[in-house]
């Protein structure tokens, strides 16, 4: 299955009494490095969760170009890529090992793309190191190309530049342009107003849970974030 | 896809433990240890109670199989991967079964000290009734393993995990120790009380059918959030 | 429901009062005489237990499944009621059993495993308290878990020879006792409903509660 447009519609998430979503409604197209900015606790992690169908709403639905994730099932899943903050990576693995495992869990033949992975990641020469020995940035370059072996339409990244030198920071913009202009729809939630500008071709602020602005964005991001979420 | 993706996780936890084997010779000196400070606190002037070896088995295994399945499940949120095996395309009781294969062999491993230990220390005729004996190890251990993969699993994103699995996880479990333990014991008499033991075993049987069963199927809704 | 609430109560009341009354006007029974009186509290304790926890383990399911926060509010008022009357069942057992057969406690399987399930449903509501944020879904599976070893309880005492009563002595009550035993029976069943009426409207308010908290929240914007 594939689709070239995600549409959340009036999504909201509570634990307990405390709302980390509330009534959020959003529409991306294939093409789109949307920016989800905004400051701690305002939900942007949820909202990754959620797109993931690994967090189910409380209210509100998400359809992946019609189809909702109950009925899509597992072949949904085939079409999504994440990368966390926490890398999803095994340290005790190497970098070659633990491509090699995610490529054969979502159905690819490893000796396929695996190579490629890493050459990517520029780890080539380190692949068969565990990755507990890696920097910061290694693991960072490795877990994005884990997330996107599988070629996803849908690419969503919880803090993708922590931790990355200027040198990793160019790799990774660079792969999300190129994936972008090959039509995925990439979702990247970040700190970094500095690194997002520029990069992100749609802007979505939030705050307390909620979609304060949803624009396309433009130049002087900073000035923007703080208007829209200074204020509100 | 379902065997496939069980079998991949399985391969991947061995290739992860045959690196260190931390888990492993940890639990196995673990289980050692328990049998030992029951054995110097049960026998008496040389002479352990009777049914001591059967009930010793079984506890070892369980307190050691309760830190196995923490720490197997600790690899899986350390780096958050359970959140990417979540992500295959694969039925998600896939991943239960990968993981609960690769406890099973974890025990069996350490099942294959315990037993030959304490038939020494108990001078107990272990071996006596291997065709029932491991039937009966085997259908309890899975029987513990079942239920005890899908709470570690569940627990992971609770912050009392520690605390909480054997909270959850002893109660509901305690059918197969009782089973396990009397039907060991019904083996270890003299003469062996066969009818007794299968008794035990069918006992245990419905039990591993009907929890692994349910496990597989609350496995999925438990795991999102 | 409501409507019905108090009048019950009163009558609730009413039928435990009368129920010493009965209890000493009914037949002696031969081997354990006035001791064995206490079984008309008992086993009423204990079949109230056991429907509490079918109650959890059913309401626990939907919720799992179905994620209706009112099931989630059965789940666990069933299962504070359950602990409730298993305690009355385990405190009265023992009491029992100590002048009938002079233990305590005897380690049979009947015994054991109620106690187990008392302990099951004991967990199920620290992990309510001590679970954090998510732990409604997790007590949810605690709750399948323990209702789905209730089964494996009955069977034991079954199978395994036992000091206990056997399960199938209910049917078999002389005319003497039947009478009273049921009038047990109900004035429980009626308690353990008014119980967890209760606490179950007082769970809709909870949830009443964080849904108005949570509308609050959106109306501020």
């Amino acid at each position: 299955m594939d689709f070239d447009v995600v549409g959340v519609t009036d999504v909201s998430r509570h634990f307990g009494r405390r709302r980390a979503l509330s009534r959020l409604s959003l529409t991306v197209h294939e093409g789109d490095i949307v920016g989800l900015l905004g400051p701690n606790g305002a939900g942007k992690s949820t909202l990754i969760g959620i797109l993931a169908t690994l967090v189910a709403p409380s209210a509100g639905e998400v359809r992946y170009g019609g189809h909702t994730a109950g009925a899509a099932g597992a072949a949904l899943r085939a079409r999504i890529g994440v990368l966390g903050h926490e890398l999803h990576l095994y340290g005790e693995l190497s970098a070659r090992e633990n491509l090699a495992f995610f490529a054969a869990l979502h159905g690819l033949d490893p000796a396929a793309v695996v190579d490629q992975a890493l050459d990517r990641a520029s780890l080539a020469d380190r692949a068969d190191e565990p990755v507990l020995g890696f920097s910061r940035g290694m693991r960072q370059r490795l877990g994005l190309e884990r997330a996107l072996l599988h070629g996803p339409r849908l690419v969503l990244l919880d803090e993708p530049f922590t931790g990355l030198d200027d040198r990793s920071v160019g790799i990774v913009t660079d792969r999300l342009r190129q994936l972008a202009a090959a039509g995925a729809i990439v979702l990247l939630a970040t700190h970094d107003l500095d690194l997002a500008d520029g990069l992100v071709t749609r802007v979505a602020l939030m705050r307390d849970g909620r979609l304060l602005a949803d624009e396309a964005a433009t130049p002087g991001l900073r000035a923007r974030y703080r208007q829209t979420i200074g204020q509100a | 896809m379902f065997l496939k993706t069980a079998l991949l996780v399985l391969r991947k936890d061995l290739a992860i433990e045959s690196r260190s084997f931390e888990i492993l010779a940890t639990t196995l000196f673990f289980a050692v240890g328990c049998v030992l400070v029951f054995a110097f606190a049960l026998v008496k002037e040389g002479q352990a109670p009777p049914d001591a070896a059967a009930a010793i088995l079984w506890i070892a295994l369980l307190f050691a199989g309760t830190l196995a399945l923490g720490r197997t499940f600790e690899r899986e949120r350390y780096g958050e991967t359970i959140r990417a095996l979540l992500l295959a395309p694969a039925p998600r009781p896939a991943l239960y079964v990968g993981k609960l294969l690769g406890v099973l062999c974890l025990l069996a491993l350490t099942e294959l000290v315990l037993v030959p230990l304490i038939a020494l220390l108990f001078a107990a005729p272990l071996f006596a009734r291997l065709g029932l004996m491991l039937p009966l190890l085997a259908l309890g251990t899975i029987g513990f393993a079942a239920v005890g993969t899908l709470f570690a699993a569940m627990l992971m994103r609770t912050r009392t995990r520690d605390v909480l699995l054997p909270v959850l996880l002893y109660p509901i479990t305690i059918p197969v120790i009782i089973a396990g333990v009397r039907g060991t014991a019904a083996l270890l008499a003299s003469p062996p009380d066969e009818p007794t033991a299968i008794m035990w075993l069918g006992i245990l049987l419905c039990f591993d059918v009907v929890f692994v069963t349910l496990s597989l199927w609350t496995f999925e809704p438990l795991m999102t959030e | 429901m409501r409507k019905l609430f108090v009048p019950l109560t009163v009558v609730t009341a009413a039928m435990f009062a009368y129920a010493p009354v009965l209890i000493a006007h009914a037949a002696y029974e031969s081997t354990m005489g006035l001791v064995q009186k206490i079984f008309y509290f008992h086993v009423p304790a204990w079949w109230a237990m056991f429907s509490g926890v079918g109650i959890c383990g059913g309401a626990s399911l939907v919720y799992l499944f179905k994620g209706r926060p009112k099931a989630d509010a059965l789940a666990a008022s069933a299962a504070e009621v359950a602990v409730l009357f298993g305690l009355m069942g385990l405190v009265t057992g023992p009491l029992w059993g100590r002048k009938a057969w002079g233990v305590w406690w005897q380690w049979d399987a009947k015994l054991t495993i109620a106690l187990l399930l008392e302990l099951t449903f004991v967990a199920y509501l620290l992990v309510r308290r001590y679970g954090g944020p998510g732990s409604d879904k997790l007590a949810a599976a605690v709750g399948i878990f323990g209702t789905a070893v209730a089964p494996f309880v009955y069977e034991a005492v079954n199978i395994w020879r036992t000091i206990h009563p056997k399960t199938s002595v209910v049917p078999t009550l002389p005319p003497g006792m039947a009478g009273t035993f049921w009038f047990c029976v109900l004035a429980f069943m009626l308690l353990f409903t008014l119980l967890l009426t209760a606490r179950v409207q007082l769970e809709y308010r909870r949830v009443a509660l964080d849904e108005l908290y949570l509308r609050d929240e959106d109306d501020e914007r």
